[in-house]
């Protein structure tokens, strides 16, 4: 196997099928290695795929692609214990081409996805881990597997191998994880016929809902629930960072039960069986945690970079733009032969530049002020439902007389000036 | 549907390998300077069980996803991937 090849991408998630699918598509001679039995056995996601990104790769993708339903609907669920207050947006435009997102179950998804990179021209090798860069004079020249004789060579290699990218540490591209920067997300996929989600969820066929669910999903801990409709069958989970699930000393397992039988959730998914339940982690560090990111022979993207904007549950879409970005970059240093890291960095640079770099650093401060003020989640998420209880509970008491208590409740923890205050670091943490 | 975590593991695929892939790396750590065992709380899929004197790795029901690497306040696992092929084989999302 000791054959050379243009490019080597590690793992065919988002990021290194992307990235592999261009560059084949430029001509170049790719490898695909990846670990599971097939591209999506060893992935996971809440199942948001945005359009967007796919669609500079593969044009119209959504008319062959393995989708389950086109988001028309995102929701917001701020919950109490017995309560919740509830906003969204639900707009046909998104119902009809070219779409905004849709759901997408990513065993099913990221085989397809791999496969067009195939049909480019790409070499894609299942059951393969690769162990380690082989690296000479300072520079990565290809990487050794756990094939037998399973040493490979490239004029680059893209580490696409996702949250524990253990090719990028091994290079000192970063330390270990923080539990801070991850965050441990559990799910299931609970089988429900179409007509009863069309019901439920208030949707005709052919349209899906997102439902993002903050506050007594977690405990009030940093996190989030969710429950995204596929076509027969919803994936409800919920995540929160390692750290926060360590403090409070949380199963995730039971954090999930604790969602799925929250009496806001639970008659969602009444009658439900489940499919299958999957944990994953997904690298929230944001911009500050941002690895080393281009070496002399290797380029890192995707998960294994910390492309992920935890705020707006973008992740694939970043990882897309980040493989396609690479090969991109690796076709132009072809033209020179001049794969060093001077040469490579544009990728960094164009990263930067583009709505990664950009968004990753408008929220670079979100996850820590989230982090080390939990009152957002765990003490205004309950203040305003019961400020909404007070207001609208009719029970003869004056409307002057319910707002002066409401404010006074709002305040009594801390204060006029601490909420004023609390406000203002939540808006800074996101402006 | 699946309420407690054997139901759950139970609905998934493995193809487990001979070998473990996780590795407690000096089990006198767990044992003396570790009272919290968090990675036995933490870990989704109950893959460490503390037996009073030893730390038991089920490696078999693991999800490669990371976790018990990070979370080990002493950094006593060894984690790598299981062989190719092997270790746990998602079908749907």
């Amino acid at each position: 196997m000791s054959e050379k090849f243009d490019v080597i991408v590690v793992g065919a998630g988002p990021a290194g099928t992307s990235c592999a699918y261009t560059a084949a598509k430029n001509g170049l001679k790719v490898l695909l290695i990846e670990r599971g039995e097939y591209p999506g056995a060893k992935n996971v996601m809440g199942g948001i795929l945005y359009r967007k990104q796919l669609e500079e790769i593969i044009p119209e993708f959504w008319k062959e692609a393995p989708i389950e339903r086109p988001v028309v609907e995102q929701r917001f669920w701020f919950l109490d214990k017995e309560s919740m207050i509830t906003t969204s947006y639900k707009g046909l435009e998104w119902a009809k081409e070219p779409y905004n997102n849709f759901t997408v179950l990513r065993a099913k998804f990221d085989k397809w996805f791999a496969n067009k990179a195939v049909e480019q021209g790409a070499l894609l090798i299942n059951e393969t881990v690769a162990t380690e860069c082989i690296v000479e004079d300072g520079k990565v020249v290809g990487v050794r597997t756990d094939r037998p004789d399973g040493e490979v060579y490239a004029d680059v290699v893209v580490l696409a191998d996702g949250v524990n990218s253990l090719l990028a540490k091994q290079l000192g591209f970063h330390k270990e994880w923080k539990p801070n920067e991850v965050a441990l997300t559990v799910m299931e996929v609970l089988k429900l016929p179409s007509k009863t989600i069309n019901e439920r969820f208030n949707v005709k066929d052919g349209q899906g809902v997102s439902v993002e669910i903050f506050g007594d999903a977690t405990h009030g801990i940093l996190g989030t629930g969710f429950l995204y409709t596929n076509k027969d069958s919803v994936n409800i989970g919920v995540g929160t960072t390692l750290s926060g699930m360590m403090k409070k000393k949380l199963k995730p397992y039971e954090l999930l039960e604790h969602v799925k039988q929250h009496p806001m959730i639970q008659p969602y998914i009444e009658g439900s069986e489940t499919q299958e339940y999957l944990a994953h982690l997904i690298p929230e560090g944001g911009f500050n945690s941002v690895p080393k990111l281009v070496g002399n022979g290797v380029i890192v993207t995707g998960d294994a970079a910390q492309f992920v904007n935890a705020i707006h549950r973008e992740g694939s879409n970043m990882a897309m733009s980040s493989g396609k970005i690479a090969a991109e970059t690796i076709v132009k240093a072809k033209e020179t032969g001049d794969f060093s890291e001077r040469t490579l960095d544009s990728y960094r640079t164009e990263i930067y530049d583009s709505f990664i770099g950009k968004d990753l650093k408008k929220y670079k401060d979100a996850a820590h002020t989230f982090e080390e003020n939990p009152q957002y989640f765990q003490e205004y998420v309950p203040l305003m439902n019961q400020a909404m209880n007070t207001f609208f509970t009719v029970d003869g008491t004056p409307k002057w007389e319910k707002q002066k208590k409401i404010i006074a409740k709002m305040t009594a923890g801390r204060g006029k000036i601490g909420l004023a205050k609390d406000m203002y670091k939540a808006w800074k943490a996101v402006k | 549907m699946a309420k407690t975590l054997e139901d759950k593991q139970y609905l998934i695929r493995f193809n487990c390998d001979q070998k473990s892939h996780l590795e407690v790396k000096d089990h006198q750590i767990c044992a003396t300077q570790c009272p919290d065992k968090d990675c036995t709380i933490f870990c989704p899929a109950e893959v460490y069980k503390w037996e009073g004197d030893r730390m038991f790795v089920g490696f078999e029901g693991c999800h490669e996803c990371g976790s018990c690497r990070i979370g080990c306040p002493h950094e006593n696992i060894k984690w790598e991937y299981p062989k190719g092929g092997h270790g746990i084989v998602f079908r749907l999302a």
